[in-house]
């Protein structure tokens, strides 16, 4: 056997980086032994359940809860008033607000929180729900953003009236929450006064859910001998939420345990801190047993977080070739009844002001005007990061607008307008800088994969035909990683993350982090990582994650963020300990470290055959031979700052054929290519993309939280609320290239929710598409049957 | 309310326990028998993340009653495998990478168990309609399609060798 071979044969033994294992977390799911938060049952453990409003916008005149107590089995009932003496009525948002827990005299929202039943079980519970009696008077709702801040619009935070100081801006009106801009007002109007062409598109992004299988819910246990608390929740921050609970508890950190054990999805639903979380708590403090709250479907689409609500406008000034001169975005932001967004403290809009996209734009400007509204609070970052799935959408459905008006390709146009390979890195004008790309080989790719040109010669022969027939295409440019701590912070604690390798002895591996995965496949996806970096093999090492009593404090998993930092954090403590295992190497061998090369699992003494050591036979000498002076032990533990985002992009093409009579669209084909940078496990991206692709067609195509003038939700079950079936389901055509971050210590970005940022404008791309000949421009979401089948009726094509 | 006494068979063992009359299935399986492979996804059967198969049926156990399992045959996914190890419809959801977060994961096997029963040679459509109650928000569905398709090859397999044998 020669080296070659074997060196290849343990690098493949290792199965690190860039190899498809299959994941090591399936055996407890495939078992049905998968702990989730409902599955945690303690003893003497009692059950929460709240009174919801039946009103968008009423006064509480009074709650009798005499009828509701008077039920064998319940053993308390909590309002406002009890909360009240604790200070624990309000909590802060994330977003710089304050939320009810329970309404404080008025309620804001249908559905918001009034009271919360604690019972022996969770029939009675739900029975109680029932007794307890609410006596409202109504007031005058406000449902349509545009009206917020109308002088005679009902004002709804009472709480804050005279109060103009906002958390990020002066305050215009009672309704208003924030102005935010980014990018050079005067010098980007002066372009649009002189350009060639100019096109402004109006679109709405509607209110959405993000509707993991499993609902959020906690399970509390306060401990009144020893004053510890331990709070199961389903969490995607753990530590955040830790951090958040001493503070409003005043328990010290280290007396609170927050664990997010196995999480059925979260998509940006389980990022919040939510009134059902507080009442258990607070309930479990009170009464010193466990207290458990679970919300079901309903709760969980009318209250626990909503994403996007954005009603937005694309301008973009450009010269006769279609080259873009400046861009210009407008957006009205519909945050509820209270500012609950889920976003770095300073960015109230996110990371809208990545709305350059993919295009070399020489100047911008971005204003968003935040608007309470009679609806539930969120502004989470549904599959994305902060916003990043609006901006995308807006630039995307502008670029399309310009080229249906300069009658030019919408891939030319792209072509044309694309920052180029030799760019990077590239200072976008406002204020990134996109770290890599070669968008024009993406493209190229995309177009040869599907035959372009032979595409668009069958749409005209089936428009000559009078059928429907559209392509969709989209390049988009993702931010994600968040970030920085020089500009992302959430309550203060900088956007860092982490990891903690510990090398046993016998050379296997224990290593926690501060992200927690909730089917990203972190248990996996990680263990590669180090086994690359140490010559580990990956079955050897075991990933934890969630507890905050034993991992590393980190911000957790959203926004892309746990393969860009946590993945990050993991390499480079990886290689502090191969640093450490290096001089370990050296004292062994007595050789200087410099004559040493590293090779797959072993350190080799330069030009002389066998004289090595490898992994395992350090990690044992680690705890009983290492050089005189040097602790024994080979740990590490890494904070990783990130020193920019990652920004992950994409080229997307659907086609889809609609039913003229029905308004039925079929994507018959979907193409998706992605550049996630370093690729870790192939066959765990490609389930992502596939994931996140299906969570696109869902918003696209269907999903919508819309609401009556009363402000009455109208879609909160999975009867109205679309999650696509198998049967709607597309078959998902991936593809990839593969360029690396340069400033990220493996080279991978991040991938899981690029498939939902740029399916969604690629799915009304191709829709808007199929009309695009008969002057339509945009057609706003949800593209289901009816609402196509208006479009038709108003262009009357079955006439 | 007075228990109602029921008695069925729960992956191979007799089962007997006190319910109310009102009490679901879903509940009497994860609180009273703690067996908490079978989640609760939508409460109206709608996601079938609670399926378990019911005298040779696929059932959503959060509405049924489980006063209606008495003397019925019940099988979760903690009875899908037995001495033998793993069912090829849990080895192929590995193989294929068919689960992600793993909350539908459960009661989506239980349906395949049952679906390969049903149909055991099933095209690409067939799958999509026949597995169309269980929903899966992780997935995009196809990597379960192939898991499925792996698992019906399998079993095949399987049979025919006994078969043979």
């Amino acid at each position: 056997m020669s080296e070659a071979t074997t060196k290849q044969e343990r690098e493949a033994a290792l199965e690190g980086m860039g190899c498809s294992k299959k994941r090591k977390e399936d055996a407890r799911f495939i078992q049905g032994t998968g702990r989730y938060t409902d599955d945690i049952k303690l003893p003497g453990m009692l059950y929460a359940d709240m009174v919801r409003s039946p009103y968008a916008h009423a006064r509480i005149k009074s709650i009798n809860k005499d009828e509701a107590l008077a039920l064998p089995g319940v053993i308390a009932v909590l309002t406002a008033e009890d909360l009240k003496p604790l200070s624990l009525h309000w909590m802060p948002t994330l977003a710089g607000d304050v939320q009810a827990v329970l309404a404080d005299e008025k309620v804001h929202f249908q559905y918001q929180e009034v009271a919360v039943v604690i019972a022996e079980d969770r029939y009675i519970a739900a029975d109680a729900v029932d007794l307890v009696q609410v006596e409202y008077e109504e007031l005058p709702p406000l449902v349509d953003a545009h009206k917020a801040m109308d002088p005679d619009a009902p004002i709804l935070r009472e709480d804050l009236v005279g109060k103009m100081e906002g958390a990020h801006s002066v305050r215009k009106h009672d309704n208003h929450i924030f102005n935010w801009q980014a990018g050079d007002k005067d010098a980007t109007d002066r372009v649009f006064d002189h350009a060639d062409v100019v096109v402004s598109q109006d679109m709405y992004y509607h209110r959405v859910h993000p509707c993991p299988l499993e609902t959020c819910g906690s399970v509390a246990s306060f401990d009144k001998v020893n004053g510890h608390l331990t709070v199961y929740l389903t969490s995607q921050a753990p530590h955040v939420v830790r951090t958040v609970v001493s503070m409003l508890s005043g328990i010290p950190e280290s007396k609170v345990r927050i664990v997010s054990p196995d999480i059925g999805g979260g998509f940006g639903n389980k990022v919040g801190i939510y009134p059902g979380y507080v009442c258990a708590i607070v309930a479990s403090i009170v009464l010193g047993v466990p207290v458990k709250w679970v919300e079901d479907r309903m709760e969980n689409l009318s209250t626990t977080a909503f994403a996007r609500d954005y009603h937005m406008t694309g301008e973009i000034a450009a010269d006769s070739n279609g080259i873009i001169k400046a861009l210009r975005v407008n957006v009205l932001a519909d945050h509820g009844a209270f500012d609950a967004c889920a976003d770095p403290s300073k960015f109230p809009a996110g990371l809208m002001h990545i709305c350059t996209g993919s295009y070399d734009v020489p100047v911008a400007h971005v204003n968003v005007d935040g608007v309470y509204t009679n609806k539930a609070p969120g502004g989470v970052a549904y599959r994305c990061s902060f916003r990043v799935t609006e901006a995308v959408y807006v630039i995307e459905r502008t670029m399309d607008v310009l080229a249906q008006k300069l009658n030019i390709d919408k891939a030319e146009i792209r072509r044309r307008n694309f920052v180029k390979a030799e760019q990077f890195p590239y200072d976008t004008c406002l204020g990134w800088q996109l770290d890599s790309g070669d968008y024009h080989t993406a493209l190229d790719k995309v177009l040869d994969a599907v035959d372009y040109p032979a595409l668009r010669k069958e749409q005209e022969e089936k428009r000559a035909k009078g059928e429907l027939m559209g392509i969709g295409l989209v390049t988009f440019t993702e931010i994600v990683g968040a970030g920085p701590s020089r500009n992302c912070d959430i309550l203060g604690v900088g956007m860092f993350d982490s990891a903690e390798i510990r090398v046993h002895p016998t050379g296997s591996v224990m290593a926690r982090m501060g992200t927690i995965t909730q089917g990203q496949g972190h248990q996996t996806t990680y263990a590669q990582i180090i086994a690359s970096e140490l010559g580990i093999t990956s079955d050897e090492i075991s990933i934890e994650e969630g507890d905050t009593d034993t991992a590393p404090y980190g911000l957790g998993t959203y926004g892309s963020r746990s393969t860009p930092v946590g993945g990050a954090a993991t390499a480079v403590a990886a290689r502090k300990i191969q640093a450490k295992a290096r001089k370990i190497a050296a004292h062994l061998l007595e050789v200087s470290e410099d004559d040493l090369d590293w090779e797959v699992d072993r350190f080799k003494v330069k030009g002389v055959p066998g004289q090595e050591k490898t992994m395992k036979e350090i990690a044992w000498a680690a705890y009983n031979n290492v050089p005189e002076g040097m602790e024994p032990g080979l740990e590490a533990v890494d904070y990783y700052d990130p020193p920019n985002f990652t920004y992950p992009y994409g080229v997307y093409l659907c086609v889809v054929d609609i039913d003229k009579h029905t308004g039925e669209t079929h994507v018959r084909r979907f193409y998706a290519l992605d550049d996630c940078g370093t690729r870790i496990n192939p066959m765990i991206i490609d389930g992502q993309i596939h994931g996140g692709l299906n969570e696109g067609f869902a918003v696209a195509m269907g999903q919508e939280l819309p609401f009556d003038k009363q402000g009455n939700l109208l879609g909160n079950t999975l009867m109205d609320y679309f999650v696509p079936t198998f049967v709607e389901t597309p078959h998902w055509e991936t593809d990839y290239t593969v360029t690396p971050s340069p400033h990220h210590p493996i080279g991978a970005k991040g991938v899981a929710e690029s498939p939902h940022v740029g399916s969604i404008p690629c799915f009304t791309s191709a829709v808007v598409d199929a009309f695009s000949h008969l002057g339509i421009t945009h057609m706003d979401m949800p593209h289901n049957a009816y609402r196509v089948w208006q479009q038709i009726q108003e262009l009357e094509l079955t006439e | 309310m007075a228990k109602q006494h029921i008695s069925f068979n729960l992956n191979g063992k007799q089962v007997d326990t006190l319910v109310e009359p009102r009490e679901l299935l879903v509940h009497t399986l994860r609180e009273n028998l703690n067996l908490t492979g079978t989640h609760i996804g939508c409460e109206s059967s709608h996601c079938g993340v609670c399926t378990v198969d019911m005298n040779g049926q696929s059932v959503k156990s959060c509405t049924v009653l489980a006063v209606q399992a008495d003397k019925t045959e019940v099988k979760t996914v903690e009875g899908l495998a037995d001495a033998d190890g793993l069912h090829e419809v849990q080895k192929a959801f590995v193989e294929e990478h068919g689960l992600q977060c793993g909350f539908c994961t459960t009661g989506m096997m239980m349906r395949a168990y049952r679906f390969l029963q049903e149909n055991p040679n099933p095209t690409e459509e067939e799958i999509r309609w026949g597995m169309s109650g269980n929903l899966c928000r992780c997935t995009g569905y196809q990597n379960i399609i192939k898991a499925v398709q792996t698992a019906a090859k399998n079993l095949q397999n399987a049979n025919k060798s006994v078969e043979t044998a």
